[in-house]
């Protein structure tokens, strides 16, 4: 099942690049996504029946961790898939692209679920940085498919700051497997994390904590923390909406998952907090800049850009704040966020084809002009600055929680970037939803179901955990104490 | 045997003395060969020397003690740090007494007359050499030291004697720290002695010379004087480099046999020395004053280089 | 070969990727920077089959003949070929200047020693001298990235970073597992590609390679 789960997208990929834009091509797009989907589900069945698994001469293995986060990658990428079906197609009449680019964007966007995929399931750490590349590499050229000077620019710098930050993850890693030749002896296996995980205790300290600073800088980047975020607000308001969701709602994901497993093999080593510092470090000045960045934005891909760091930020600082009550709201929070987040900007997207500009000033009179889009664009922001009854507010209030109890004196910074975030989105909000439909505004037929249906779990997963959701969050929490 | 070095100290200076010129001359005959010209021979320099000492001096009137006792001084220095430098044997006496920074500080002082020489007139020509000798040496004796402060971590000494021993007796091939120092050293002769492509000693135009421009005003024997210890300057140079990089055939004790097959062997290298520097001269343009800085500072660059590959590579 | 020679030729080697890497920064013609990197390419790839053959390491030779390929050849061909065509040869212009540049240069050549000073306590391998070398040579190479302003120059920079890692493996660990530099080295083909790409979308929309035009997106008050 694992395996097939990898072989959908990566399939998918190449039968796209043959069909090209074809009328059907949308339509294989969507059934490939959903076939990941629907894979992804049976493996989360298989782990939910067997327990983790490795798989592939232990070259795969999946555990409570990554399972989800699996679901969740195909999960979006489906409802994305069904998204970008309306949205190309009106890129397309607008005239922003043509044939060619059309066959790219949807082989690449195969490409991309392949190499998160890969990220998330691989056992192997070295495989894991390789995907991670593949995953930038396989993007970056779609955040530059207009082909505008800025989409360029922006494409240009995801590429070059990206490549570096991974170069110093590399680097990280040799040093990882240096530590781990040590006592696990040459070869492919001693960069197994199952292994590294079991020996953990007897891997060097120095080594590990020299090499998480690397790794922290290195995947940092990837998650788009503060002060290695330059590349992100570029690289998610220039592309297409739909790979925005997915960068904003997906790879920011899977970079703090590979950041966070290597946390924990460093954990085993020094036994300190170490790298749990240096991660609440990172994700509280990401809060903070991203909380003030908001009040300051004009254009509304960017300004919720800002807002995903805002939320990797809190995520990170959950993680490197440990215990079980936060590392259970990080995890449900990764969840949470990238449900809501994708959703708000396939209702961006839509609220931009239909003003034809990202400029806030210029979008008004959502509700009127189309209820789906408005009502979503609300909800959405209502979601994500974390009010009830909506999920996020769940999992920020279990990290707030436990930042009472274990760092109390970091209480008023969290709260005060929460409350910045939250004011300056709805100060943003406001104005664009509400009001007369201006002049400029043309009706089009927005992508009901991905709106709804994303909303609908982030509204479920703040009023009701499903038992199995959270049978995996608490082996998950187990499994990275 | 104590009078023994002595005599070898003496035969030293003899010969750096007497073979300058030649070797002075043998680049401008290789160099002649290489551009299709008729070369003048090996001995010219020393015809024009002897022209130059048959001349009547010809001095200013403003002209001070500086300007008169410079040329003695420079050639004093010259010969004196023939004295340190191990060319036939290491067994000197005066090396004993001083070290490689003695000799960069010999080099120093004479630059320092010669500076002053220039300016001493008050013609703009010296002023303008001067100043500019002043800039390529503030810029060419860090490095210089720095290159010989890396060496002299290699071999725990800084008596070129000793870095003599401790390179013959060394088990080491392949120094990083070694090759940098002697890349750094060859740029920083370069410049020290003003061949291209820092200084032309052929030129006197006016924009580019720098040496020239200093010495302009000399004339008769004081020129003579300045202009044999300028060749001494660059053989002194030659023999540093073999003395320090490629001490092979330099006799370790005071015999007659192993001190005559060491100076053939200081002929052959000479020779060697020689073609490669008129390769180096022919290959190169002279560069832009302003690109000095970016010339010696990669020097002073690879010496650090050398440096930091001691204490990291060895 | 002997153990000690062969300690020796890899310092050797090392020293002479540090110099291709100083070399890099001072070097202001784009295809004299081309060749550098090659060169340095080269030292790596000998340095590698060395290092395997006193090992007893084979897949280093794998290694070694992808490094020989890919970094020697292909990059710098595709670099030749595009530095042509889009008729790039002015000299860069740099952020600092030279002599500044390298004496940034030389002090990440001490942070990188000082760092590394700890992991090459615990190694035991011939190669363990160069590791501080081969993190210099990472930074030097962001260095590069960060001074130059010209798009071709960054990637060279971003290429020279991604020797200086391969270099880090080899010299701590006598190189990752196959798999592992097998993908690396994929990963560096496809970023090839799409950089080949780049320079040409680039030079068309901007009419120049030079990325300081690329200044639109700012954070506006």
């Amino acid at each position: 099942m694992l395996l097939i789960l990898l072989l959908v997208p990566l399939f998918a990929a190449v039968i796209l690049a043959f069909v090209g834009d074809r009328k059907f091509a949308p339509e294989i797009n969507i059934i490939g996504s959903a076939a990941t989907f629907v894979a992804g589900a049976g493996l989360a069945l298989q782990v939910f029946e067997q327990g983790p698994m490795l798989a592939g001469k232990n070259f795969f293995f999946v555990d409570a961790f990554n399972v989800y986060l699996a679901v969740l990658t195909s999960f979006v990428s489906m409802t994305t898939a069904i998204f970008s079906r309306r949205y190309m197609r009106r890129e397309r009449e607008h005239g922003r692209i043509g044939h060619i680019r059309i066959r790219f964007y949807h082989a690449m966007f195969q490409l991309f679920i392949f190499a998160m995929l890969l990220c998330l399931l691989t056992n192997n750490i070295g495989v894991l940085w390789i995907a991670m590349e593949l995953a930038t590499l396989s993007t970056v050229l779609l955040v530059s498919l207009y082909r505008t000077p800025t989409a360029i620019e922006a494409a240009w710098k995801y590429f070059i700051l990206c490549g570096v930050g991974i170069s110093q993850a590399l680097f990280g890693t040799v040093l990882l497997y240096f530590a781990a030749e040590k006592v696990l002896g040459e070869g492919g296996e001693a960069l197994l994390w199952t292994n590294l995980n079991k020996v953990s205790g007897s891997l060097e300290p120095t080594v590990l904590s020299l090499a998480f600073v690397f790794l922290m800088v290195g995947y940092g980047t990837k998650v788009g923390l503060v002060p290695l975020h330059n590349w992100l607000p570029d690289a998610h308001s220039e592309g297409p909406t739909p790979i925005s969701a997915v960068l904003s709602g997906l790879l920011l994901n899977v970079a703090l998952y590979a950041l966070v497993r290597c946390k924990v093999l460093v954990d085993g080593s020094t036994g300190t907090h170490h790298a749990g510092n240096i991660m609440m470090g990172f994700g509280l000045l990401s809060i903070l800049v991203a909380a003030f960045s908001l009040l300051r934005q004009k254009d509304i891909k960017r300004m919720f850009s800002y807002s995903s760091i805002e939320h990797m930020g809190i995520a990170t600082f959950a993680f490197g704040l440990g215990g079980p009550i936060a590392t259970f709201g990080a995890l449900l929070h990764m969840l949470v966020h990238s449900l809501a987040k994708s959703a708000i900007f396939f209702t961006v997207g839509h609220a931009s084809q239909m003003h034809r500009t990202q400029d806030m000033d210029k979008i008004m009179g959502l509700f009127k002009g189309n209820p789906l889009v408005g009502w979503g664009l609300m909800f959405g922001v209502m979601a994500i600055v974390g009010m009830p009854p909506f999920g996020v507010f769940t999992s920020e209030f279990l990290i707030l929680t436990a930042t009472i109890k274990d760092a109390p004196w970091l209480t008023p910074f969290l709260l005060l970037g929460l409350g910045v975030a939250f004011a300056a989105l709805f100060r943003r909000v406001q104005p664009m939803v509400s009001g007369d439909v201006p002049p400029h505004q043309k009706p089009m037929k927005a992508a009901h179901v991905p709106v709804i249906l994303h909303m609908a779990l982030v509204l479920m997963l703040g009023i009701y955990m499903p038992g199995f959701l959270n049978n995996w969050f608490h082996t998950a929490v187990e499994l990275l104490k | 045997m104590k009078l023994y070095t002595f005599v070898t100290e003496f035969l030293q200076l003899i010969i750096l003395i007497g073979i300058a010129p030649a070797f002075t001359g043998w680049v401008r005959m290789l160099k002649c060969w290489s551009q299709g010209r008729t070369s003048a021979g090996l001995f010219q320099p020393y015809r024009d020397l002897d022209k130059l000492f048959s001349k009547d001096v010809l001095l200013a009137d403003n002209a001070t003690w500086i300007f008169r006792f410079t040329p003695y001084l420079v050639f004093g220095t010259a010969v004196l740090a023939g004295g340190i430098i191990p060319m036939l044997t290491v067994d000197l006496p005066i090396a004993y007494a001083a070290d490689v920074i003695v000799l960069v500080a010999l080099f120093a002082i004479a630059r320092f007359f010669t500076a002053l020489a220039g300016m001493d007139m008050g013609t703009a020509f010296g002023g303008m050499g001067s100043s500019r000798e002043m800039t390529i040496a503030s810029l060419a004796e860090p490095a210089m030291l720095m290159a010989i402060f890396t060496v002299s971590l290699a071999s725990k000494s800084t008596s070129l004697s000793q870095m003599v021993h401790v390179i013959y007796s060394g088990q080491y091939v392949f120094r990083p720290s070694i090759a940098f120092a002697l890349i750094a050293f060859i740029l920083i002769a370069l410049a020290e002695t003003g061949r291209i492509p820092v200084d032309n000693p052929a030129t006197h135009l006016e924009l580019t010379m720098i040496h020239e421009a200093m010495i302009l005003e000399y004339s008769g024997r004081h020129l003579a004087l300045i202009e044999w210890a300028g060749m001494m300057k660059l053989f002194l140079f030659v023999m540093l480099g073999i003395a320090v990089f490629a001490p092979w055939g330099i006799a370790s004790s005071g015999d007659f046999i192993p001190i005559l097959s060491a100076f053939f062997f200081m002929l052959l290298k000479l020779g060697i020395i020689g073609i490669g520097l008129v390769l180096i001269e022919t290959g190169l343009a002279k560069m832009r004053i302003f690109r000095m800085t970016e010339f010696l500072g990669s020097a002073f660059l690879l010496a650090t280089l050398g440096m930091l590959s001691f204490f990291i590579l060895e | 070969m002997d153990i000690n020679i062969a300690s020796q030729i890899t310092s050797f080697l090392a020293a002479l990727v540090l110099l291709t890497a100083f070399a890099m920064l001072a070097q202001r013609r784009m295809y004299g920077l081309v060749n550098l990197f090659a060169w340095q390419g080269l030292f790596l790839s000998i340095n590698t089959a060395i290092v395997g053959f006193v090992a007893g390491k084979h897949h280093l030779y794998i290694s070694s003949v992808l490094t020989l390929s890919l970094k020697v050849i292909l990059l710098p061909y595709i670099l030749h070929v595009l530095i042509r065509r889009l008729k790039v040869h002015k000299e860069v212009e740099m952020v600092v200047n030279i002599p500044m540049t390298m004496l940034i240069g030389i002090a990440l050549v001490i942070f990188s020693y000082h760092l590394t000073a700890p992991v090459m306590e615990l190694s035991t391998l011939v190669t363990r001298s160069t590791l501080a070398v081969a993190l210099a040579t990472v930074m030097i190479g962001l260095l590069m990235m960060i001074t130059r302003r010209h798009a071709v120059t960054q990637i060279i920079g971003f290429l020279a970073m991604e020797n200086g890692l391969f270099f880090a493996a080899t010299s701590a660990t006598y190189g990752m597992p196959l798999v592992v530099e097998l993908g690396v080295a994929l990963d560096i083909l496809i970023a090839a590609f799409i950089f080949g790409i780049f320079f040409f979308h680039i030079n068309t929309t901007f009419d120049s390679l030079d990325v300081d035009q690329m200044a639109r997106l700012k954070e506006e008050d």
